[in-house]
């Protein structure tokens, strides 16, 4: 180690004495950021020091950097040293029943269908013997346990599975890659961790159990999903109920790696509080996600936005195997005066490699919706093929949609096609239903629901019927 | 039924409809002929109730009832259906989806649950053997990729499902050839009762050879020039419309 260093690590370790450090019980940090918050946060979730020394030298990265500006959104300058950077998951003030809760949101789950036990276990209502939520789990765990599937908090891993964690992390994502990532890996709070074995088939969707262990995942969260050789899953992340955070600032990354004939199915549906409709708060949502595919391997991205003030999320393939497939299917809605700029990359370096792009966007109000999108394919991945389709629907005229395809082609034995469309709602298509006797609103979400159907097809059963009320409900009001 | 009277509307100042009186009753079948541009689709869309036209004098009373005053889907639940022209395409709905949504729509206004599945599989396998439609078609996306011919059998399928009292049919032989005519044709004539109308809106004598009106109006300029019983779609085939248009 360097005399400078050394100096540093002095000084800084002895700050810590006097400062919050000691005191381990306390549930948040005092805002800014620091290296002294690292190492906080690190000792609160009593890591080893390979990874606070990670996260160190992420954090030295990130103040390195500067916050990207190249999006097509536009939102007030964040002030980094002016938010809180670890507060441990808050026990939420449990409600007696659901007479206590905002009617606002019990209409909205009234409307998703959600059932009623649920319903009171999204809203922090106590939960009585009818819905052991704890015995659910209990008999997910077993089964999964059985299958020698994993599947934990990511700060548990961390204490359980070390060497996977630092076989992985970052492996796919590197703290180097962007501003927001390296910010999440310096300061991550928690997430998720999945691993299934060779030749394993995980027995079930880790969605159900997911949502109801959803809660309070922190706003710097961190997945990392590692499928070994012929083995397949399928994860569901997020929530079609309404999300209600304080924390406006989420930056997270998620993490793929799919062995030689393996297959990752993530499906993603972000309901975060979009802000009101005169656009008065909401959540900024920056997140970086991608997987890499090794031989005859497979992820499949499926996501549903309709949440969140600003999006910026783009997850990507690595092709990295010869005959690998990158699939990328999306929804994403923003109304009153919500911004979303996503899309995906899908990398081509392995032979024969396939990827398709089906991209919706549907903006109404003054929303603004931009498609962007990479599809690289390297000289060495000969005969691959990329299909990429990019719609928009535009309710209005005061909203605004762009697509931003980027296609870089290096050898000639490849095929890449790219079809967009931009349409407005049909008052001829209105007209028809309202003759047959649906009104405009159920007409608007019949028509949207069609314009989708393609990415809805992709998710889950359970969570397809779900999503497309969602579409209803984050439309409801943009019918002028 | 449905009584019209001294109906004028008009698009962007434009002025189409020009004083219509007309008047249908239980169990009729009316033909509305007339050169392009006499105002024939227009009578049908403001009946229906489409927004564009602007109703400037008259009235229009359906059972009794004013109906100007009603949005364009509350006169489809009081029994108004429109046979469209140029029937529209909604991608990504399947034919089956679309006619769940309409039914249970007009369920939910009766106060009605919503029909079971397995009812609305049936009758609509029953509406599709009437107007030999084969099996696949209920999965198709509504009029997405269909001939001309399959359009107007699924707005006579509609009709069959909605089951509703005033049909207007809007040039519903263009584009049919003389198969599809009799299919179509034949499909609407077995859902006559003593109970519906039927408004048959064309442009041609043929359509009336297989679905055979009680009275033949001839419009033009926005007004009904001439009225009588069948043989008027005759004499107009035989003498075209210059016969009455120069009087």
């Amino acid at each position: 180690m360097s005399e400078n260093l050394k100096k540093i690590e002095k000084i800084t370790s002895s700050k810590y004495k006097y400062g919050f450090i000691t005191n381990i019980k306390e549930d948040r940090v005092p805002n800014g950021l620091n290296r002294n918050i690292v190492k906080t946060i690190s000792k609160i979730k009593n890591e080893p020091q390979w990874l606070l020394d990670w996260r160190l030298k992420a954090f030295s990265h990130w103040e390195k950097m500067k916050e990207p500006k190249w999006q097509n959104l536009n939102y007030p300058e964040i002030d980094f040293q002016d938010l809180c950077y670890y507060s441990a998951p808050k026990e939420k003030k449990k409600l007696k029943s659901l007479d206590e809760v905002d009617p606002e949101l019990l209409k909205t789950y009234k409307k998703l269908g959600i059932p009623l036990d649920e319903q009171k276990m999204l809203a922090g209502v106590a939960v009585d013997a009818v819905f052991d939520s704890v015995s659910i789990v209990t008999t997910f765990k077993e089964t999964l346990k059985k299958a020698g599937v994993i599947f934990c908090p990511f700060s548990e891993a961390v204490q359980k599975y070390p060497e996977l964690i630092k076989k992985y992390i970052g492996k796919v994502v590197p703290y180097t890659d962007n501003y927001y990532a390296a910010l999440n890996s310096a300061v991550f709070s928690d997430g998720s961790f999945v691993y299934i074995p060779k030749n394993t088939r995980c027995p079930m969707e880790l969605s159900t159990y997911f949502r109801i262990n959803a809660a309070n995942t922190g706003q710097f969260e961190r997945t990392l999903i590692i499928a070994e050789d012929n083995s397949y899953v399928s994860y569901l992340e997020g929530c079609t109920a309404p999300m209600r955070d304080e924390n406006q600032l989420h930056a997270a990354v998620v993490e793929l790696i799919t062995m030689d004939n393996a297959e990752i199915k993530y499906s993603t549906v972000q309901n975060w509080y979009p802000g009101d409709e005169k656009g008065v708060g909401g959540v900024f949502n920056f997140v970086t996600k991608r997987g890499i595919c090794h031989k005859n391997a497979k992820i499949s991205w499926t996501q549903v936005e309709t949440g969140s003030a600003v999006t910026w999320k783009y997850p990507s393939c690595i092709l990295k195997g010869d005959n690998s497939i990158g699939e990328f299917f999306s929804v994403a809605i923003t109304n009153n005066f919500q911004q979303a700029d996503t899309g995906t990359k899908m990398v081509h370096l392995g032979k024969n490699s396939k990827s398709t792009i089906i991209a919706k966007g549907i903006c109404a109000g003054k929303s603004n919706g931009s498609y962007r999108g990479l599809v690289r394919i390297n000289k060495g991945a000969t005969n691959s093929r990329n299909f990429s389709q990019c719609d928009s629907l535009l309710m209005g005229d005061k909203c605004g949609s762009h697509t931003f395809p980027y296609i870089e082609v290096k050898n000639n034995s490849s095929q890449v096609e790219h079809e967009a469309t931009t349409s407005k709602i049909g008052e001829d298509q209105i007209f028809y239903c309202n003759q047959r006797g649906i009104d405009t609103e159920s007409a608007i979400a019949l028509i949207v629901n069609g314009y989708c159907k393609d990415v809805l097809d992709q998710l889950p059963m359970e969570f397809a019927v779900e999503a497309k009320k969602l579409l209803e409900i984050s439309l409801e009001g943009s019918v002028g | 039924m449905l009584n019209i009277k001294n109906l004028k509307a008009q698009i962007e100042e434009i002025k189409i409809l020009n004083g219509i009186n007309l008047s249908v009753n239980a169990g009729e079948v009316h033909a509305i002929m007339g050169p392009n541009g006499s105002g024939k689709s227009t009578l049908a869309s403001v009946i229906a109730g489409k927004e564009d036209y602007e109703v400037t004098d008259g009235e229009i009373e359906f059972e009794s009832e004013d109906l100007l005053d009603l949005a364009v889907e509350e006169r489809s639940n009081k029994g108004i259906f429109l046979s469209f022209q140029y029937p529209v395409e909604i991608p990504g709905i399947s034919v089956s989806n679309f006619m769940k949504t309409c039914i249970n729509e007009r369920r939910k206004q009766q106060g009605l649950d919503p029909m079971p599945a397995t009812d609305l599989l049936k009758l609509m396998r029953e509406k599709m053997e009437l107007l030999n439609i084969n099996s696949g078609y209920l999965s198709r996306n509504m009029n997405e990729g269909f001939s001309g011919g399959e359009k107007k059998r699924n707005e006579i399928f509609q009709l069959a499902m909605l089951n509703p009292k005033l049909s207007i049919l809007d040039e519903t032989d263009s584009g049919l050839d003389i198969d599809a005519l009799k299919i179509v044709a034949n499909g609407v004539n077995k859902l006559r009762t003593e109970n519906n109308a039927t408004i048959v809106i064309t442009h041609y004598q043929r359509l009336l050879d297989y679905i055979v009106p009680d009275f033949v109006h001839v419009l033009y300029n926005g007004k009904i020039v001439k009225s009588g019983g069948k043989e008027l779609a005759y004499e107009l085939e035989e003498k075209g419309y210059d016969w009455i248009t120069k009087k």
